[in-house]
């Protein structure tokens, strides 16, 4: 049996091989992946926020109540890798432990190895293969982001931005760029002091733009307190009444994917095949011979 | 980038047993980590089921189990076993903590790989893990069918 087809039925082994065939750009990852079908039926769901907002605990109390409705759940967990040694710590299973064991849940952290955006390139691969196994929902969770990391916002159907309170000043400078990204709004950890004002903070910011306002919820993700509201609040989005934004955003999803996927694949061999122009054009550039731009233009001739 | 190294060497790090306390195991997390590995920390009071259950998930490449509770003959064991059970076989499995040498020679026959005592030099333990699991990768190439 091939892999993709091991993957479809299930197997776990198969599917954490899979992960990793597409994690390390492996050649054998654009057979797999086109083996293994297209279908996208899984709802993807984007979890994202500054460090420390509890996104790792709330992906595992949804978890915990999808289980309870008997439907398989997909985490992806992305970590920051080290620009330095390129080395990483991925911790977000620490979070997690109540589901090990479960053949219901699958759950795999990622490096972002070079990644912007708080991802891993291979994010949206990854998110295919959890989709063919049959996991559905599937989480993202992205590294621990500031302002204006948005590119979860292209891989998920749905993005859900997690704040804690205490962080004001922060808010105030992601209000331009997570908060627009965010479909719902969660301020976690509620029943800390200060979540009231900044639900009232949240609100009168997006009162100011010129779009409808996403759902504010608070939760409390170690007690699971307001988890239930924001679980059918999810759900409900890939209901008959929200299917049409659902439908415009992955279509909006295939294209930014498409596009940075040619874009990717152009530029490796643009450069594959210049190697040695780009040196010489570096050379000339750093010697003070010729302006950037004239080396670009020089370097971008003949090019269609 | 010229010199880039191969894939990164992905390693589980665990804390198993029933004693509470995750500093040295995070002091090894932490140096993996600078060594350039993708280090997945799974905290403290893990089972071997758990561990494994994860290491599989991951697809990792080496699991370092930190131990002092003295269940070293029963952990390490289990773990190879369930290694064995569910395809895991040729993950290296290393670790710490105080172990007689009867002890680990016994578990090496088992199939564990080197343990190593307090006060290793960290580097030790980096160069040991970055050796053997270039040889299981290149053995893994050399049986591995598409």
């Amino acid at each position: 049996m091939t892999l993709a087809a091991e993957i479809r039925q299930g197997d776990r082994r198969a599917l954490a091989r899979g992960l990793t065939l597409v994690e390390n750009g492996d050649p054998a990852a654009a057979a797999l992946l086109a083996d293994v079908g297209t279908a996208s039926r899984a709802h993807r769901i984007g979890i994202t926020g500054p460090p420390g907002a509890g996104k790792s605990t709330l992906v595992s109390a949804l978890t915990a109540l999808w289980r309870g409705d008997d439907r398989s759940v997909g985490v992806l967990a992305v970590d920051p890798s080290s620009p330095f040694t390129g080395g990483a710590l991925l911790g977000d299973r620490v979070r997690m432990l109540t589901h090990s064991g479960d053949e219901g849940v699958f759950i795999r952290s990622l490096a972002s190895r070079g990644a912007l955006g708080g991802l891993s390139a291979a994010i949206y691969d990854a998110a295919d293969l959890l989709d063919a196994a049959g996991f559905d929902p599937v989480l993202v969770e992205t590294v621990g982001v500031g302002q204006g990391e948005v590119e979860i916002c292209r891989v998920a159907d749905t993005t859900v931005v997690v704040l804690a309170p205490g962080a004001g000043d922060v808010v105030q400078g992601m209000k331009a760029g997570l908060v627009e990204a965010a479909d719902v709004l969660v301020v976690n950890q509620a029943d800390r002091e200060g979540a009231d004002a900044l639900v009232a903070a949240l609100r009168s910011a997006a009162e100011l733009r010129d779009a409808p306002a996403p759902p504010i919820l608070e939760t409390t993700a170690t007690t699971g307190a307001g988890v239930d509201e924001l679980r059918q609040l999810l759900d409900a989005r890939v209901g008959d009444a929200e299917g049409e934004s659902l439908r415009a955003r992955r279509l909006e999803r295939a294209h930014a994917r498409l596009r940075a996927a040619v874009d990717r694949a152009r530029a490796h061999r643009y450069w594959a095949a210049r190697e040695d122009a780009l040196a010489r054009a570096a050379e000339a550039v750093a010697a003070g011979d010729t302006t950037p731009a004239a080396a670009v233009r020089d370097l971008l001739e003949g090019d269609a | 980038m010229t010199d880039a190294p191969s894939l990164p060497i992905r390693i589980l790090v665990a804390k198993a047993g029933l004693d509470g306390h995750d500093r040295g195991a995070k002091v090894v997390a932490a140096a993996l980590r600078d060594a350039g590995f993708e280090v997945i920390y799974t905290g403290l009071r893990q089972t071997p089921e758990m561990i494994v259950d994860a290491a599989l998930q991951e697809d990792v490449d080496a699991i370092g189990v930190s131990l002092h509770s003295g269940a070293h003959m029963t952990l390490f064991p289990q773990i190879i076993e369930l290694l064995k059970a569910r395809g895991g076989e040729q993950i290296l499995l290393t670790g710490g903590g105080i172990i007689p040498a009867d002890d680990a020679r016994k578990l090496q026959e088992m199939g564990v790989g080197s343990l190593f005592g307090p006060g290793t030099p960290l580097a030790e333990l980096v160069e040991y893990i970055r050796t053997e699991v270039a040889a299981r990768r290149e053995r893994g190439n050399s049986t591995a069918s598409p």
